[in-house]
């Protein structure tokens, strides 16, 4: 037997309920284990707090004492339709890192936003980090409905708020639900106290995502990740990030720009594989030297970009501020690695407000973003994230701690 | 892609990610079916040579057949295997009287001792995000420092799969390959590569383990499934958790967070 399991990524603003509704999900799904619930309620009282259902998510002593979430959980249940990975993101501004980890690994975004309180910073950021990571499948949840007497108006006035800012982002909601965590309204059942809603219901929102396929039908990009020696054979292995690859076809390597001939696809205990394609991790045998970590195989015809240059768009994570022309930044793209500077600034964004903070900047602060031109001090080979996400997304390191995640927006400059 | 095939292949990107990045990689093997599980996915990662040694962590209080299951798989596999042990905890007739005391010193302290006999800077771990609500918070790529510890509250970015893997010389890196599956995706795939595990996994009498450690420590469930497919059946139905039998989860609520803050697996 065989499951599809889709991830999706939990945001909005502290205390909008985010920890709740996982707990709501998963106890009107039944995937609570036996002793689950004496489990939390025995933690609750311990702590002399009422019982709350963010309790099965909020494990470590801090986040339950102080009624928070801290880092990033992901936590599983199974609707009739499929199983879900359910990525838990902090609210806290401070721990946006987490947030941008745990958003990094999802195919979807549910962006819960509080009807007593309205749209908020973290909401607005957390919907901008969303937009950045090109997740597309985003649904609202308007939730404590419970708080304003299931008042179709008050939705109706968050909504256009929300609805508004989305649209700046560029972002469509595939859909948009009232909804109340705390009592259970519309999330895997319907109560008669929103008469005024006839939509679905979050669950049945959900069970309406589509699972993203791998690109297979973009075109073969191959990063090599290491070379091997297997009984005196020099195996090249790596993953493929797009496309399909067949045995025997020619290979061109960037940047080095050598062609070779795949002469085996190489699986442990498989034989003759024919042809592998995106998301497998596969050796091949080549009728030349294996090229080397970094290097990306791609068909003759059909090249990314290599280049020293680019444009991109990065969230600052790091409490030291990026500085224009700071020289000791590392460049992560695949399994490519090089040393890097920022050479201009071109706009310093506050992600919590999309307000264009300045022009041609000097330093980008944490939690901000920006659009900024790039040099390696090589060439690199890459897409523009719209393309071939895999070859589109970077990460910047300064000494072994990541700074910035970011997206490449123009392969050139 | 099927499901399996998709946590396999990410797991084997992981594997080789940590071997390129990393000097002095082991793997630690409990014998358990998610460390058996990473073993044979690192068989599969590096075609059937393995290059690197498995940590076996002996707290001399393990059953039998988990010995004798060790014994056949490294003559199997062909594995390089290290022990690692805790004698004079042991001398000092160190038991499970307090879970906390007896896990830090058999385990986490016998871990540390070989990590610094052989100088590790990296370890592979076979732990799973569902298994435990404290290890839902993981990183693939998780940095320990000198004392062992977890700072959970301030724990790297990890964007995609852009693992920042190089420790700084006083740390080791504890790799997750395996953070990402369930225990029924364990156990299918199991089914599915015809995988060997332990025959205490399988019941007998009416009781099979589901979760495997020290034989003081863990207690049977009640179960009539004697193979994988009936396992697989089991678990379909039951709301037990896998770490019922657990001792060292229940000491209290947070036995641990303690336990993994000062180096437990």
């Amino acid at each position: 037997m065989d499951s599809e399991s889709l991830a999706f990524v939990l945001v909005g603003h502290i205390d909008h309920g985010k920890s709740t509704l996982i707990g709501r999900l998963l106890h009107d799904t039944d995937s609570l284990p036996a002793g689950k619930m004496e489990e939390i309620q025995a933690a609750a009282e311990a702590e002399g707090r009422e019982l709350e259902f963010g309790y099965i998510v909020d494990h470590l002593s801090e986040e339950r004492k102080r009624g928070i979430t801290i880092d990033t959980a992901q936590t599983f249940f199974t609707s009739d339709v499929r199983d879900y990975v359910i990525i838990d993101a902090p609210g806290h501004k401070e721990f946006i890192k987490n947030m941008i980890t745990g958003a990094s690994q999802a195919e979807a975004a549910v962006v819960m936003c509080s009807v007593a309180e309205g749209v908020q910073e973290q909401t607005r950021r957390h919907a901008y980090v969303v937009k950045l990571l090109g997740l597309e499948q985003v649904i609202v949840l308007y939730n404590k409905m419970d708080l304003v007497d299931y008042s179709e108006k008050r939705f109706g006035e968050v909504k256009r708020d929300m609805d508004a800012f989305l649209s700046r982002l560029g972002v469509t909601p595939t859909i948009e639900v009232p909804v109340s965590a705390k009592c259970g309204d519309n999330i895997a059942a319907r109560f008669d106290r929103m008469p005024w809603y006839d939509g679905p219901t979050a669950l049945e929102t959900l069970d309406r995502l589509r699972k993203m396929p791998p690109p297979t039908t973009k075109p073969l990009r191959l990063p090599i990740q290491d070379v091997y020696q297997i009984d005196s054979t020099s195996i090249g292995v790596g993953r493929i990030e797009s496309g399909v690859l067949q045995a025997g076809q020619e290979l061109h390597f960037l940047p080095d720009d050598r062609t070779l001939t795949v002469r085996q696809i190489r699986k442990y205990l498989e034989d003759g594989v024919a042809s592998a394609e995106a998301g497998e991790c596969i050796g091949v045998v080549l009728d030349g030297p294996t090229p080397s970590r970094g290097q990306v195989g791609c068909p003759l015809e059909d090249r990314p970009t290599q280049t020293r240059r680019f444009r991109g768009t990065t969230f600052w994570m790091s409490a030291q501020p990026l500085q224009v022309g700071q020289a000791d930044l590392t460049f992560k793209c695949a399994t490519q690695e090089q040393p890097c500077t920022v050479s201009r600034l071109n706009e310093r964004i506050d992600s919590g407000s999309l307000e264009h903070l300045e022009t041609e900047a000097g330093r980008l602060d944490e939690t901000e973003v920006g659009e900024l031109v790039l040099e390696t001090a090589e060439p690199v080979v890459l897409e523009s994230f719209y393309d071939v996400r895999e070859l589109g997304r970077f990460v910047l390191l300064k000494g072994h701690t990541v700074v910035a995640g970011g997206i490449v927006t123009h392969t050139q400059d | 892609m099927d499901h399996l095939s998709e946590l396999e292949n990410k797991s084997i990107y992981i594997l080789r990610e940590s071997y390129n990045q990393f000097d002095n990689l082991a793997a630690l093997w409990s014998v358990g079916k998610d460390s058996t599980t990473l073993v044979w996915l690192c068989m599969k990662a590096f075609f059937g040579e393995i290059p690197f040694p498995v940590v076996y962590i002996d707290t001399g209080y393990h059953f039998q057949e988990m010995y004798d299951f060790r014994d056949m798989a490294v003559q199997k596999w062909g594995l390089e295997l290290i022990l690692a042990r805790n004698d004079r905890a042991l001398e000092d007739g160190m038991g499970p009287e307090s879970k906390l005391a007896c896990c830090t010193a058999l385990k986490t302290q016998a871990l540390k001792d070989c990590i610094a006999e052989h100088g590790f800077d990296a370890l592979l771990l076979g732990i799973r995000r569902d298994e435990h609500g404290i290890r839902a918070k993981e990183r693939v790529f998780s940095p320990r420092d000198q004392q062992f510890q977890w700072d959970y509250e301030n724990q790297p970015p990890e964007l995609w799969d852009q693992y920042s893997a190089r420790a700084d010389e006083e740390t080791h890196v504890r790799v997750h390959p395996l953070l990402h599956w369930r225990e029924v995706d364990i156990w299918r795939y199991i089914q599915r590569e015809n995988l060997e595990v332990s025959e205490l996994y399988f019941a007998r009498d009416g009781k099979r383990y589901r979760s495997l450690g020290c034989a003081s420590c863990c207690a049977p469930v009640p179960s009539e499934a004697a193979t994988v497919g009936d396992i697989l059946a089991e678990l379909e139905t039951t709301s037990t958790s896998e770490r019922a039998g657990r001792a060292q989860d229940k000491e209290d609520a947070y036995t641990m967070q303690k336990l993994r803050a000062l180096g437990y697996m």
